[in-house]
């Protein structure tokens, strides 16, 4: 109601906000990711194209990382092939079916760690829905994002999927013992890939003859260092009731304030970053609620 | 297509305040759209007037304002055009993006409140 002159017309309001849009996703991505970080567990979001070679870079990976606990959870549309060809490789493996959804957001593994030993784990492989576009934008918790390209997708890819690629903190790129049979230039992708990314990460893998499998297990170790350095200054580890059913229909998109953390200590999110070492980037104003300072794990 | 699942986050968001001001209606909405932030602008549009139907939201206005994507280096403030290399060659600086290319946020709601 009007107040200022009494005429009855309804007030019309405006209310600032300023709000990232999926500031839901982020706080539980933030959740996610205070956890990995207090068991120690290296969490990686792997993303590329359907066919891209994600899982046969895990499969690979299996081979020649003897000795680290390697666990994964495997986003598919439709089937639980990923996570039953992971298994078999030796890396505990669950499916995410994701149903019509073309990415993962923090929600659906959030929901994916309650019945999966991934505490025990050192490194903890999220392999993304088969997709250039859409992942790219959902924060779940990871400690970095890796993309694989195949040298069959064609050097153009980084110039058109820039979104992917700029959040990327390593790219793969698979299958290069095909590159002799193909009209494949790899010095001009590693070129598109300096004009997306500032300061790209490029390593050259073949899954099927282990090139460049040493430099990929050479990463892993030198991103896990501190998040293992990091597990004894974190927060005790803590129980929360979860207030949201599991059951998995999985629609996808919940910022559902129905999760009731309880949490009994002040968590620092000291708020990551997929961008260690990286210079600090923007941050908006406005940023959201509680994670200041996270303004930006930026899907960036 | 990742819109859809913006729009719904949207407009949960948009009830919630709205509930919390004891608005009776949404005349309008203001969204902020970096060209870096993957979404594409007509799809957001698009699921916007599908998604609205039944909700508080169902005559609001949308107002999407975009920003293109911009790199600067950080230590000479020099631009980079599209296409290039992200790299200030003078200065030895990755390029930096400036905070509203990869924007996507809420910025701004028009109440009515009886």
């Amino acid at each position: 109601m009007c107040t200022t002159c009494g005429c009855g017309d309804p007030e019309l309001v405006p209310v600032e906000l300023h709000e990232k849009i999926l500031a839901g996703n982020d706080r539980i991505a933030a959740h996610n990711r205070e956890h990995f970080r207090e068991a120690g567990v290296l969490a990686l979001n792997i993303m590329g194209s359907p066919g891209s070679g994600k899982t046969a870079l895990l499969e690979a990976s299996a081979r020649v990382l003897g000795g680290v606990r390697l666990g994964a959870v495997s986003a598919d549309l439709a089937t639980d092939n990923d996570a039953q060809r992971l298994s078999r490789a030796g890396i505990p493996s669950k499916a995410i079916t994701t149903g019509q959804a073309c990415h993962l957001d923090a929600e659906l593994v959030h929901r994916s760690l309650h019945d999966f030993p991934w505490r025990e784990l050192d490194v903890f492989f999220i392999e993304n829905v088969g997709n250039l576009v859409c992942p790219a934008i959902y924060d779940l918790g990871q400690e970095a994002n890796v993309v694989a390209l195949s040298v069959t997708e064609g050097e153009d890819k980084p110039l058109k999927y820039p979104v992917m690629f700029q959040k990327a903190d390593l790219v793969l790129v698979t299958k290069v013992d095909l590159v002799p049979h193909l009209d494949f230039d790899l010095p001009r992708l590693e070129d598109n890939l300096r004009r997306v990314m500032p300061d790209p990460k490029v390593l050259r893998v073949s899954a099927r003859t282990g090139e460049g499998m040493q430099a990929w297990k050479a990463w892993l170790e030198a991103r896990r260092a501190p998040v293992v350095a990091g597990r004894s200054k974190e927060a005790r580890p803590h129980e929360h009731a979860h207030a949201h059913p599991h059951e998995h229909t999985h629609e996808h998109a919940h910022a559902h304030g129905a999760t009731t953390h309880s949490h009994p200590h002040a968590h620092q999110h000291a708020h990551a970053h997929e961008h260690h070492g990286a210079e600090e980037r923007h941050q908006h104003g406005g940023g959201d609620h509680g994670h200041e300072g996270s303004g930006h794990d930026h899907e960036h | 297509m990742h819109e859809y699942s913006l729009v719904e986050a949207l407009i949960r968001r948009v009830e919630e305040e709205a509930r919390s001001r004891r608005a009776v209606a949404i005349h309008g909405l203001k969204v902020s759209l970096g060209e870096l932030a993957g979404v594409d602008p007509e799809l957001f549009q698009t699921a916007f007037e599908t998604f609205r139907q039944g909700t508080l939201c169902e005559r609001t206005a949308l107002e999407v304002v975009h920003y293109p994507a911009r790199w600067v280096c950080p230590r000479c403030g020099k631009t980079f055009a599209r296409g290039d290399i992200l790299r200030c060659e003078p200065c030895g600086a990755p390029a930096q993006l400036t905070p509203q290319s990869d924007a996507l946020l809420l910025d701004a709601i028009d109440m009515e409140i009886p």
